[in-house]
């Protein structure tokens, strides 16, 4: 039987880095003193998952790596070895470098042997010695990680009890190929035992019925024995005795032992019990490991059974209505036109919830995002020396998935702004009377339509004057004008501008805060900005639901239709001569509320023949991007439609001013307008 | 050579005499369609579906003869009026003017679908044997040579074999109106 390991191979290392995130995790909620039983627990059930995973693919570097990670948590966990910082560090690194050796691993690169080794090195210093016999009462086994020399006693070999449970091969294992493994050690002989086998009536070709006593004549250590039963520890009970010397038994020979009874019903227990928790378990670890996979994988999405379901279920609603139309449809008679519109009615409703459903698939909470966090925080907070309290708020907001891995940078890049320049150090809060330490706050919320995400701290706040100071040294501003604070603040986002007094290799070089408006902005996005001197700042993000969806402003210029995003229309005018004044003969600026907004003919820049050319006659629709806004004539507006929107550069190419297009109710293409794009084109043409 | 009919040649035959040009075992077939008065051919298996022509809608600043963008079963495709392309005189549009939707090869960015508008489409031309397809004579700088790949002599006259290709390469289109962008930008300009 020929099976392709190649998919597996892909699968092990999407799960290796989902448990790679849950390790993470788990470390990060670790209290430096506290053991906390549950979080080791799940740290090193991920650590042995992945440990298992590269044995089976022959990844022996992660293998070899992983064991001693999990020598450390298994001390941990009996207690043997204090949880210090020091320790909680390494193993983040050590995650770090997991992390690393299978990205590596997957591209099938070259590993960095000399930082493995050195933090191998790092890992086994941490490590308590070997103790055998003096682990606490209270822990069932002895902790038998650790060597124990077996060739050196003059052992011939190993003998083996291995009864399989009866769903050992549900789970993919296979004995014969843990028998082909131990043969590679030495002579092995087999003696299975077919007692328990079943009538053939009886017999159910998916369990195992047969159990094996083996005798396996190597020098290989007892560790290398059981690492190859690590993969079916759980399924089976296994005994595995020296074959001269006789050492007493050991019972259910995990070489990593699961936990003695804690007090939570989620940690395995014993064999049996672990057979009935496990799908409650898996499934928690589903929801908690969903999201991080797509950050790490664009290619890929995990939707949720409900998701998928709730779709099924409004495709049946659908076929419903489609059959009942189609039945009005044979001999329709008028005195049935009620029963049509009631139809047509239905298949509005229908389309519409199975529209919003399936743009649901593609969305994921926000905690995908949030998530990476903790662990920034937890980083550069120990590098400057601050003390951070990190809080997230809303991370089950869902978004759409190309929003959010197009807002993972400028996110990382607004925390480290805050953690570096917004937060004082310790003494100086003290010194202004605030609590020693500092808070970051990440929110995420719906609210009318989109998607608010705010990053707020209680540090220092924008210092007004220092970025006046700035602009007008650097020309943005002019000297003797009054500016509003939005006018001011909006000055960090101007490349080059930094107030920063110390240039750090955490932030402060000027660059980063331009390219995280245009991120934002490249997903039809805008940012914000409200800050208090010594009080903190709040940058607020303001995403749009999705991006394959807009509702759009129709609007026709000569004989075409385009579109205008609905969401950067302020409001459209009727121009009045008076409401027009012409800049240095040429450049046109309508008077409107208090302000002076250019006009942009697009008549003229699309080359539109046919169209209203009198501002007069037609209408002004007032745009904003990128915190400008400009007067588009239009000839006239149509209705307002929900597009999806369909990518003009896949069988062309980019337009400029034109974000993309779609198809209108007519059947017929509508191109929608680049707002943003359109107010540069006409700023760069004003300068 | 056993092969000595023209037309309809056996599929087998053709399979094992011409084991230097692999194409022709397939048996080369070409979707000929008429120009202002011309038979011009393009490898059928480039030919996605031929449509009526209906109304595109206009894309601003582009070339002339890319008459604008049509909705291809919710796929949005660019349509040339390959008399334009040509840089002949257009016509009126009328009901046998059809849109042959051809697949094209491009290198970084990949296959583009691309519709082109004809006079109308006449026939399937076989060719079984590559040395009926003869290299396009130098016409000198009057026609577009560089986008015909061969010519073949038919009963009738002769047909222009295309390179969809190089004639629908949306990079070419553009850098070919190069000299025009500057007259788009001044429009720009003149807007704001």
């Amino acid at each position: 039987m020929a099976i392709d390991i190649g998919q597996f191979v892909q699968t092990f290392f999407e799960e290796s880095l989902e448990g790679l995130d849950v390790m993470e995790a788990g470390l990060l909620a670790l209290q430096p003193g506290a053991a906390d039983l549950e979080q080791i627990n799940t740290i090193f059930r991920a650590a042995h998952s992945i440990k298992g995973g590269s044995g089976t693919f022959g990844f022996r570097e992660v293998t070899g790596f992983t064991h001693v990670m999990e020598t450390l948590l298994d001390q941990m966990r009996n207690g043997r070895l204090e949880v210090t910082s020091e320790a909680v560090n390494t193993l983040l690194e050590s995650v770090d470098c997991l992390r690393e050796m299978l990205v590596t691993l997957r591209e099938h690169a070259q590993i960095d042997e000399e930082r493995v080794e050195a933090l191998r090195g790092q890992l086994e210093q941490l490590i308590a010695p070997p103790a055998t016999d003096t682990a606490p009462p209270g822990s069932p086994e002895p902790a038998a990680i650790p060597t124990s020399p077996p060739s050196a006693s003059g052992a011939l070999g190993w003998r083996i009890a291995f009864h399989p449970h009866a769903d050992l091969m549900h789970s993919g294992n296979d004995p014969v190929r843990i028998f082909r493994e131990l043969s590679t050690l030495g002579a092995l002989t087999v003696q299975p035992d077919s007692r328990q086998l079943p009538t053939l009536a009886e017999l159910n070709p998916e369990d195992c019925y047969l159990s094996w006593a083996l005798e396996l004549r190597s020098s290989a250590p007892r560790e290398e024995v059981a690492e190859i039963f690590a993969w079916v520890e759980d399924e089976c009970d296994l005994c595995i005795e020296a074959l001269t010397a006789p050492e007493p038994p050991v019972s259910a020979a995990a070489p990593k032992p699961l936990p003695p009874p804690p007090k939570s019903p989620e940690t395995p227990i014993a064999e049996g019990q672990v057979l009935v928790e496990r799908p409650q378990e898996n499934e928690r670890r589903r929801v908690e490991r969903r999201t991080p996979l797509v950050a790490a994988d664009s290619s890929s999405i995990r939707v949720s059974i409900d998701k998928v379901d709730a779709v099924i279920n409004l495709v049946g609603e659908l076929i419903t209505t489609q059959s009942m139309l189609s039945a009005l449809g044979v001999d329709f008679q008028m005195s049935r036109l009620d029963k049509l519109h009631e139809a047509l009615d239905q298949l509005d409703r229908n389309t519409r919830d199975l529209q919003e459903h399936v743009m649901r698939i593609r969305m994921l909470p926000v905690s995908s995002v949030f998530n990476r966090f903790p662990r920034i925080v937890h980083d550069v907070s120990e590098k400057l020396g601050k003390q951070v309290e990190l809080r997230i708020n809303g991370e089950q907001t869902e978004i759409d998935k190309t929003v959010i891995e197009k807002i993972g940078d400028p996110l990382v890049h607004l925390v480290r702004n805050s953690l570096d320049h917004g937060l004082e150090p310790p003494d100086e809060r003290i010194r202004l009377g605030k609590p020693e330490t500092g808070n970051i706050l990440l929110n995420a919320y719906h609210k009318s339509g989109s998607i608010f995400i705010e990053v707020s701290d209680d540090g220092r706040g924008l210092d007004r004057q220092a970025l006046l100071r700035k602009g007008l040294d650097s020309g943005l501003l002019k000297p003797g004008e009054d500016y509003s604070d939005e006018q001011v603040y909006d000055l960090i986002f101007h490349p080059g501008l930094s107030t920063a007094k110390q240039i750090s290799d955490v932030s402060g070089r000027g660059v980063g805060m331009d390219v995280v408006r245009r991120n934002i902005q490249d997903v039809g996005g805008n940012i914000q900005v409200a800050s208090q001197w010594g009080r903190g700042a709040k940058i607020t993000i303001c995403l749009p639901l999705t991006l394959a969806i807009l509702d759009g402003q129709l609007v026709t210029i000569g004989e075409d239709c385009y579109i205008i995003p609905l969401l950067s229309i302020i409001e459209s005018v009727q121009p009045r001569r008076e409401m027009i004044n012409r800049m240095a003969g040429k450049s046109e600026v309508l008077r409107f509320r208090g302000q002076h907004l250019p006009i942009v003919r697009l008549y003229e820049l699309f080359g539109a023949k046919g169209a209203v050319t009198d501002l007069e006659k037609g209408l002004l629709v007032v745009v904003e991007a990128d915190g400008r806004q400009v007067g588009l004539f239009v000839d006239d507006l149509l209705g307002q439609q929900q597009v999806s929107i369909k990518s003009l550069e896949k069988n062309f190419r980019r337009v400029p001013g034109v974000a993309g297009a779609t198809i209108l109710g007519d059947g017929r293409v509508g191109l929608i307008l680049d707002i943003s794009g359109l107010v540069r084109i006409n700023n760069n043409a004003v300068l | 050579m056993e092969t000595k009919t023209t037309d309809l040649a056996p599929l087998g035959a053709g399979r094992t005499s011409h084991p230097k040009r692999e194409a022709l075992e397939e048996n080369l077939q070409y979707l000929t369609f008429n120009l202002a008065g011309e038979s011009y051919g393009i490898d059928i298996l480039r030919v996605q579906e031929i449509r009526g022509w209906v109304p595109v809608t206009k894309v601003p600043n582009a070339p002339a003869f890319v008459r604008g963008v049509m909705n291809l079963r919710g796929a949005i495709v660019p349509v040339v009026d390959l008399r334009l392309r040509f840089g002949l005189e257009s016509v009126e549009y009328t009901k046998i003017t059809v849109v042959i939707v051809v697949t094209v090869r491009s290198e970084p960015h990949g296959d583009r679908i691309i519709g082109m508008v004809v006079d109308g489409v006449s026939d399937v031309l076989n060719i079984n044997n590559a040395a009926d397809i003869k290299d396009a004579p130098d016409f000198g700088t009057a026609v577009h040579t560089e986008f015909i790949s061969g010519l073949v002599a038919i009963d009738s006259g002769m047909v222009m074999l295309l390179d969809v290709d190089r004639l629908l390469s949306v990079e070419e289109m553009f850098a070919l109106e190069g000299l025009r962008g500057t007259e788009s930008r001044n429009i720009v300009a003149h807007a704001s």
